[in-house]
């Protein structure tokens, strides 16, 4: 029998196991949209295509599984940009289909034509434009395929509205085959033994986890490692989750406002275990001055990222979980010879002494909210369970800090790009994906305005996403930049100018909640959870409080700047 | 140091384009760039010269690699290699100098490919080195216009 473009664009989606496409529709995607409603995919409208592409990543964040979102050509496929790039900086599975003038009318400046994947080839893993129908369920194959697997990413296929009229005979590839593309999962068996030599050996090992760790599912491999030699772990933010943030051997995150023992093991250990995770430069500091006494293994499954900002002793290219995995195997005999933990204590022990002396804190105060204790609060409240997303700047630091996660894909973060406006529509994408977990978008007063339309999308699908702003009335982060290093010149920061949220969430048909005094906090948040739907709290916090510690850019990572 | 890669790459549209923009985005040099076709119609080979330290190639040839295009990518300068570049040349020359310049062709062995009054138009063809002596020695002419394919190599076949 067959079948249109568009038909079988939705059955090959549905093969891939999309649940939900978050989308919005245009004239050149009517076809597709002509057919959705016969093929029992989920789709969730939402106010703007950035909308779309954040709730796809979030989707994918929170379950592990390809995020999907369909939008049309032109200004359609432009406003998913942002939210491309969002995802393919933290390596995030998406598939993004969209529309695309009819192939005759391509390259005339058509209505609503852009070159999409001119566009975004720089900031997609890969992208296709699909001129033959007969390709179509090939692509698609590809798409998912190349999103999922490997070190992840997102995966755009532009579709011309005549390709998704014209009639083919559908036949579902079984296989997926490239011959340029084959990602290496295994571990090489004599680096392994290296590396597990290399644990036996020292002495003040540290492990230093990222995004990557949580993409591979490594956590339990990471924790048995870690827990049964003996190893303090510290995470960047995109591998928060991925050691329980209660454990005693958990440091924090480390890097520009990492914890001063993080930071500090870093500085001491004398062997790295760098695990899916790349030397950013909000990490690693000045580059020249990280880890000098340390030797470097670095695994990961890009063999790009090896060896590009930090040059490391022993590479390890593979998948994080398969590495860790086959370093549980080879070192599992050692615990009987070597005594780790007898071993590691005055390392430990130290790193312990430095947690002591300059925890994460804060000057607590009776008067004003200080936005540190909201995140705490929120912790206590949620006993850690919940979905915590965030925009970015000074409101998603103190989430990073203060909310102690202890399970992976529970924290949703713009990390590479620093997206200001991801939070509330991958709190929705989330919401999707984890029914049964509390969200909550954790956002500053600017950043949440950014895609503050959503409220809508999230309104009409009844999803408890809750939305608690540390409103401050500032861009704060950029304001702590302009006070520390540019002599309080407060050049277009100050948000004196903004919307009553509480007001705007009942025009949405949300409910708001403000809490203005420190005395409230507790009583009002418990309340805003308990309360079905979604649900906007402005907290009015303390206006000029800063992120601590802080690396100033560019400086060693022992350079911090204290409470 | 100079580096000279081939890669192999399917023969589809773009993939020039993604090529190219990996070099500029990430702020790589190319110094030369040859594209063409091999016997497999699906499939073209690239030639690049670039240039960079140690660490640098090896970031060029991994992000290549990682290109979903890319089938293969070669460092031909780590192996023994026959590098050809052709340049045609459009040079002054008048009664008083052409011979000089014919005596420079001849010694080269490179061809006069079109002659006019007061121009020679010369085809070379070599490595690296040779066209660089050439282009020294022509200068003094008056070279005034300058067409180069840049290098396409190949893996010579034995290594030893």
């Amino acid at each position: 029998m067959e079948l249109t473009g568009a038909q079988i664009l939705l059955e090959c989606l549905k093969r891939e196991g999309v649940e939900v496409i978050f989308g919005f529709p245009g004239g050149a995607v009517i076809d597709i949209y002509n057919e959705l409603p016969n093929t029992g995919l989920k789709h969730i409208l939402v106010r703007h295509e950035q909308g779309a592409i954040h709730a796809a990543d979030g989707f994918a964040r929170a379950s592990g599984k390809v995020g999907c979102c369909l939008v049309t050509s032109g200004p359609g496929a432009t406003n998913t940009v942002t939210g491309i790039a969002t995802a393919y900086m933290d390596s995030i599975p998406v598939v993004i289909l969209t529309g695309q003038v009819p192939t005759p009318l391509i390259g005339n400046d058509a209505f609503q034509e852009v070159d999409i994947v001119g566009i975004t080839r720089p900031c997609t893993k890969h992208n296709y434009l699909v001129k033959d129908v007969a390709q179509l369920a090939h692509v698609i194959r590809q798409a998912f395929y190349l999103a999922r697997s490997g070190r992840p990413g997102p995966v755009l296929v532009d579709l011309p509205k005549d390709v998704m009229q014209q009639k083919t005979k559908f036949i579902w590839p079984e296989d997926v085959k490239m011959r340029s593309y084959n990602p290496n999962y295994k571990p090489h068996a004599g680096q392994i033994k290296k590396v597990a030599q290399l644990i036996r050996d020292a002495e003040r090992p540290l492990i230093y986890a990222g995004g990557g760790v949580i993409t591979s599912k490594a956590h339990e491999a990471l924790t048995w490692l870690a827990k049964n030699l003996h190893i303090p772990v510290t995470a960047t933010l995109m591998g928060l989750g991925c050691f329980p943030g209660s454990d005693k051997l958990w440091l924090g995150m480390l890097g520009m406002h990492g914890t001063y023992a993080a930071n500090m093991a870093i500085n001491n250990a004398d062997l790295v275990l760098a695990i899916g995770a790349r030397f950013d430069d909000r990490v690693t500091g000045k580059v020249s001055t990280f880890a000098p006494k340390a030797t470097l293994v670095h695994i990961d499954i890009d063999p790009t990222s090896i060896q590009k900002n930090v040059s490391v002793h022993v590479p390890l290219v593979a998948d994080c979980r398969l590495a860790l995995e086959a370093l549980q195997e080879e070192l599992t005999p050692s615990l009987i010879e070597y005594d780790f933990e007898g071993g590691h204590m005055p390392w430990v022990t130290k790193v312990g002494i430095w947690a002591k002396e300059h925890p994460l804190s804060y000057q607590p105060s009776e008067t004003t909210i200080k936005p540190q204790s909201v995140v705490e609060k929120l912790h206590e409240l949620t006993r850690g369970e919940a979905v915590i997303c965030t925009e970015v700047g000074q409101h998603q630091m103190w989430a990073a800090q203060f909310y102690r996660f202890n399970e992976p894909n529970c924290f949703l973060s713009s990390g590479g790009l620093g997206t200001m406006g991801y939070g509330f529509p991958a709190a929705i994408g989330a919401q999707f994906a984890r029914p049964d977990k509390l969200v909550i978008d954790i956002a500053g007063d600017g950043s949440i305005q950014m895609n503050i339309q959503e409220l809508a999308t999230s309104v009409c699908n009844n999803l408890g996403v809750k939305i608690v702003i540390l409103n401050n009335g500032y861009l704060g982060m950029v304001r702590q930049w302009q006070e520390l290093f540019y002599n309080k010149n407060y050049c277009s920061t100050c948000m004196d100018a903004q919307p009553d949220f509480v007001k705007l969430a009942e025009a949405y048909g949300a409910t708001g909640f403000r809490i203005t005094e420190p005395a409230d906090l507790e009583r009002v948040l418990r309340q805003a959870l308990d309360t079905p739907g979604t649900v906007i709290v402005d907290v009015r916090v303390e206006r000029e409080e800063n992120v601590y510690p802080m690396v100033p850019a560019g400086a060693s990572l022992t350079d911090m700047l204290l409470v | 140091m100079r580096h000279t890669l081939s890669v192999t790459v399917e023969n589809e549209p773009g993939v020039l384009s993604r090529v190219s923009g990996l070099f500029s985005g990430r702020g790589f040099n190319i110094e030369s760039l040859n594209v063409g076709p091999t016997l497999d119609p699906g499939v073209s080979v690239m030639t690049i010269t670039t240039e960079g330290d140690e660490q640098i190639i090896e970031q060029i040839v991994k992000q290549l690699r990682k290109l979903i295009t890319v089938i293969k990518v070669v460092d031909l300068t780590e192996l023994k290699s026959v590098l050809r570049e052709m340049v045609l040349l459009k040079i002054n020359a008048n009664d008083t100098n052409r011979a000089e310049i014919l005596r420079i062709v001849d010694i080269f062995r490179c061809k006069v490919v079109d002659v006019s009054i007061d121009e020679l138009t010369i085809e070379a063809a070599g490595n690296y080195d040779k066209i660089s002596a050439l282009l020294g020695l022509l200068t003094r002419f008056g070279i005034k216009e300058i067409a180069r394919s840049g290098l396409v190599a190949l893996k010579r076949s034995v290594q030893a």
